[in-house]
């Protein structure tokens, strides 16, 4: 046990604590606040406190944990909104009211209900970490109760059906009893057996993301911009249309109303894929921006041990991370306590490498034991970057690593162009990776389109300069041809509202049709031009008006929709 | 346990190092004699064995080495709450100073509030109605929510605030709001125009006072928005109120966090501003919503001055991250006599999609607004290009998105001081001004809706748009 011998912000330094280990949890005061050992000196260790320190004072008690920071696995993570240090807000609520106070003790996953339990092995089969030993419903998603990683290789010697709850003994393995519930190190990535390339895409039914910008499952992507041009929107979109099968959601220093909205929403928002309330596939961590800064720096470690520990199970988890530099910051404000010599901005030297582990957690992989399973973690990570200027440490280092840049732009938000995602900025790298299953899937020239479509918008960026100069009607009518298809595209394609009950979900061949649309509007028309048909006309046609309202045309009338608009084309500019 | 010490090693800044002591609290309140026996308050910025760091409330002219004596409270700094607080005045640290009795109550809240458990929040979506056209049709305010005025030096976010304190009220449902107010670094006759202007409606009666002034110590801004706040929270949670917090102005407040760190010697962010300023100013604005099942609410209208009209500075940046939008006022509006001039291009309400809409504004006005938007997104857009090639060359269509600028700035964004539009007019206004666009580029509103409202004004109906 040390003794406190300087209080300064979230930091403490404690006396006395010879013995102790870096990363080692400890309960500092009266009050038991939670901390965590981040540097040790001879007798001296630093520690960043989970909890507001005001009141603390020299002398004042350090008591060891023995463990470092960990998270509980098991039944009871889905539909839970937990803080940054996963104590569930629920129960925090039931103990101290609308207000969080301090030193709250309640554990992670509820002690108290029973979970129903079948055996997938019986006894006298071999196991080992990884496999799966049984499993539990959980809403809709069946539970996999694995045989904890790092267990060596055993018989079962027994293993009983029933209801138990989560540190109830349900199997004997080599010796060692086996609970439903693990503990895990937050700071220690899960162990799997091999990552695999990238093969499919995380579909969002975002037109601007699944045809342009497209992420891998498994995949990385970030997305900066500034405030007000929707981060939180789109990772909320993300959150509730990609086709992940777990959903993992970090609020990390940002709006208690943001996150409000999340739970408000998220319990009648119906999964497409299962009918079942997206609540029931998702965990949340909500650290708001005023919570203790080293909960929030902790929020990040909780969120992906928990998007492991599903992994593993073989799901698809999407992880979407908002905002990355608040939690850059936290690590900052920690830095700078400790006196450590400041890198770019007053950040840390070793913020890229921290940046770098954390999306590296991510990634498609062969799980652990001996049964053939995949699993994977998109990391979908926002980033604010002051005043919107990419150039800072946070977005540069975070660019690094991630393979899809979503560029978020104030100005296209200004204009109420939504998702303000700039076309002409972000990129993926994973459309190589990707064009096999859009060809096998959506259509056989579904790159060829996107490309084509995308030449059309860089065509329209260069012909803007000219009109900036001498106006649109001094360009040939060709070119102004080009102007107008690429305004269909941009307001007729790209632009999508999330707030309209069609709108906010296109399926990958509802945006190849309504490309189709637009694109075969543009072919027609040039040709039209070479026959000689007046440009009034061309540009006046009435198709256009019906392309535009294409978004508003539910799934299953499109083809036909289509279809006639392309007829109706053919039949209008054909002389 | 009080201890006094006679101990004072060092006096930098704002900064007091006191020696000797034994276990001083970290954030408790120390009572500073100088001495000439003038008293002083500070607060503990960091202890160890034997030292302390005190920032202290104040000059620190008088203080020495030698007599000083400082005490220890072991408590934290507390502000006593009571409804007799509404319609009085304080001072930046909390004290009376309208000659009115001291706030006596046993009940004596700690200053540094407690997160409001996200679990524990409702969501914000009662429409506020201020009257403003910009506000209540294109940034819709709703309950509980932190909407902060973007200004610059020599605009009238004064004005502003003052109209919106005296309109604002949840339709149909009678209640009034009262006004907490916060000013920290501005001046007399700033202060003065909010009381004489709050006094007049008889608002002052309903509202709390806390003052700290451009001649007052700049330290003592540190504290004064928690106080507010408290109170505020107080008056919304404890008292079933709703309360509407003005803070003005920020960019004080943030010029004093400088001050401190500077005197700490810390490792400066952008512009000098400690690397912490995001966490402190969201321990204010994060103060404001909904609890599930209490009747009060606190919304929030922060007021900055952006220095040098920067929306990138780090003060007006690391608001705008925190806060629920904002209302961006612009000098070019102001130049050309329009009231209120708030641009609305970057102006924001991310709350807006939760409080409108049927049955709660009415069912076109998402659309409505969308499309007012990218109308006036376009018109403006257009004036740059008007600007290099002429009117002449544009085509008849961009000729009256041109038009259509203008007149949104001119009907639509200026109104009276005194003129308090209902939604519905607000509304209407949008489509009056709409119709002079061709009805194919009306693209952000449904079909239906145009028929509904906005055929009445449009080519052929005009007289029902005498109405």
């Amino acid at each position: 046990m040390g003794k406190i011998a300087k209080v300064s912000g979230p930091l403490i330094v404690a006396d006395e604590m010879r013995g102790s280990q870096i990363n080692e949890v400890v309960k500092v005061g009266d009050a038991g606040l939670l901390g965590e050992i981040i540097a040790l000196k001879g007798d001296t260790a630093s520690i960043q406190v989970y909890e507001d320190t005001s009141g603390l004072k020299p002398d004042d008690a350090v008591k060891l944990s023995g463990a470092p920071l960990q998270v509980e696995l098991g039944p009871g993570l889905l539909g839970t909104v937990f803080d940054g240090i996963q104590r569930p807000l629920n129960a925090v609520k039931a103990a101290s009211g609308a207000f969080i106070k301090r030193g709250i003790e309640v554990p992670s996953l509820d002690r108290k209900k029973k979970w129903d339990f079948k055996p997938a092995v019986k006894k006298g089969d071999v196991v080992e970490g990884g496999d799966v030993l049984g499993t539990v419903q959980e809403y809709n998603i069946t539970h996999r109760v694995l045989v904890p990683p790092k267990m060596a290789k055993g018989k079962v010697e027994s293993i009983e059906s029933g209801a138990f709850t989560v540190d109830d003994d349900i199997a004997v393995i080599g010796g060692v009893k086996v609970q439903m519930m693990q503990k895990w190190s937050v700071r220690v990535a899960r162990p799997y057996k091999e990552k695999k390339p990238f093969t499919l895409p995380l579909v969002t039914g975002k037109r601007i993301i699944d045809t342009f910008f497209p992420v891998a499952k498994g995949g990385t992507s970030a997305i900066p911009g500034p405030f007000g041009s929707g981060k939180t929107v789109n990772q909320q979109d993300l959150a509730k249309y990609a086709d992940a099968e777990i959903i993992v959601y970090i609020g990390c220093g940002e709006r208690g109303n943001e996150m409000t909205e999340v739970l408000a929403e998220f319990p009648h928002l119906i999964d497409p894929s299962t009918g079942k309330p997206l609540m029931e596939r998702t965990v949340l961590i909500a650290n708001t921006s005023n919570m203790p800064v080293a909960a929030r720096e902790a929020s990040i470690y909780t969120g992906i041990t928990i998007a492991e520990y599903f992994r593993d199970m073989g799901y698809s988890v999407a992880l979407m991370a908002d905002s990355t530099s608040r939690w850059a910051e936290a690590l900052r404000e920690i830095s700078g306590r400790l006196e450590e010599m400041p890198g770019e901005e007053g950040y840390p030297a070793y913020l890229g490498r921290k940046l770098a582990e954390f999306y590296e957690r991510g990634g498609r992989i062969a799980c652990l034991g001996s049964q053939e399973r995949e699993g994977a973690i998109t990391v979908v990570g926002a980033v604010s970057p002051p005043g919107g200027d990419i150039s800072e440490p946070v977005s540069q280092g975070t660019l690094r690593i991630t393979k899809v840049f979503w560029c978020l732009d104030s100005s296209l938000s200004r204009r109420r162009h939504y998702p303000a995602i700039n076309w002409l900025k972000s990129y993926s790298l994973y459309h190589d990776d990707l064009e096999d299953w859009f060809e096998k899937n959506v259509s056989a020239d579904f790159p060829q389109q996107r490309k084509k479509a995308m030449e059309l918008l860089q065509k329209e960026e260069e012909l803007q300069n000219i009109v900036q100069l001498i106006g649109p009607d001094a360009l040939p009518e060709k070119e102004r041809l080009i102007l107008e298809a690429a305004k269909m595209i941009r307001e007729d394609f790209l632009q999508q509202n999330s707030f309209e009950e069609t709108d906010c979900y296109t399926t990958p061949k509802k945006q190849y049709l309504m490309l189709k649309a637009i694109l075969h509007y543009y072919d027609k028309a040039i040709s039209a031009l070479a026959a000689d048909v007046p440009f009034e006309s061309i540009v006046n046609a009435k198709e256009k008006e019906q392309i535009s309202q294409l978004k508003r045309v539910p799934e299953k009338e499109i083809e036909a929709k289509v279809n006639g608009i392309i007829k109706s084309l053919d039949a209008a500019l054909s002389r | 346990m009080i201890k006094e010490y006679q101990t004072v090693r060092e006096v930098f800044g704002p900064l007091v190092f006191v020696e000797g002591v034994d276990g001083a609290a970290y954030n408790e309140i120390v009572n500073i004699t100088l001495p000439d026996g003038e008293k002083k308050m500070g607060q503990v910025l960091e202890t160890r064995k034997g030292l302390a760091v005190i920032q202290v409330f104040g000059t620190t002219t008088g203080l020495d080495t030698k007599k000083t004596r400082v005490r220890f409270t072991g408590e934290m700094l507390r502000l006593p709450v009571s409804d007799e607080m509404l319609g009085r005045v304080f001072n930046g640290t909390g004290q009376p100073i309208d000659n009115g009795p001291p706030i006596v109550s046993s009940e004596k809240l700690e200053i540094i509030g407690a997160a409001i458990n996200p679990v524990a929040r409702a969501q914000p979506r009662d429409f506020i109605q201020t009257g403003i056209s910009t506000i209540d049709a294109t940034n819709t305010l709703v309950r509980g929510q932190k909407l902060p005025i973007f200004s610059t030096a020599g605009l009238p976010h004064n004005e502003m605030a003052v109209q919106i304190a005296r309109q604002a009220a949840v339709r149909g449902s009678g209640e009034e709001f009262v006004v907490v107010f916060a000013a920290m670094g501005i001046t007399h006759a700033e202060a003065n125009f909010f009381m004489r202007n709050l006094e007049e409606t008889g608002a002052l009666q309903r509202s709390v006072m806390f003052l700290n002034l451009a001649n007052d110590p700049s330290i003592e801004r540190l504290v004064t928005p928690k106080l507010a706040l408290t109170a505020a929270e107080y008056l919304a949670f404890e008292k079933g109120m709703q309360v509407l917090v003005i803070l003005t102005d920020m960019t004080n407040y943030c010029d004093s966090l400088r001050e401190i760190s500077a005197a700490r010697q810390e490792v400066p962010g952008r512009r000098g501003f400690p690397g912490y300023m995001y966490t402190d100013l969201a321990s204010i604005y994060e103060r404001a919503g909904v609890i599930q099942g209490r009747k009060g609410t606190v919304t929030q209208f922060p007021i900055l001055t952006m220095p040098e009209e920067d929306i990138t500075h780090p003060i007006p940046d690391l608001t705008g991250y925190i806060t629920e939008g904002q209302i961006v006022l612009s000098r070019e509006l102001h130049r050309k006599n329009i009231y209120p001039c708030v641009d609305v291009l970057p102006s924001l309400s991310r709350l807006m999609q939760l409080g409108i809409g049927d049955k709660r504004t009415r069912d076109d006005h998402s659309g409505v607004a969308s499309q007012l938007y990218a109308g006036y997104a376009e018109g403006r857009d257009l004036r740059n290009l008007v600007a290099v090639v002429g009117e002449e060359a544009l085509s008849e269509r961009d000729k009256k998105f041109l038009a259509f600028a203008d007149s949104f700035e001119k009907r639509f964004v200026n109104q009276g001081a005194y003129e308090n539009r209902t939604i519905e007019n607000s509304l209407e206004l949008g489509w009056e001004l709409l119709s002079a666009l061709p009805e194919g580029e009306l693209k952000r509103v449904k079909p239906e809706f145009i028929k509904k409202y906005g055929a009445k004004y449009r080519d052929g109906n005009a007289k029902g748009a005498a109405k």
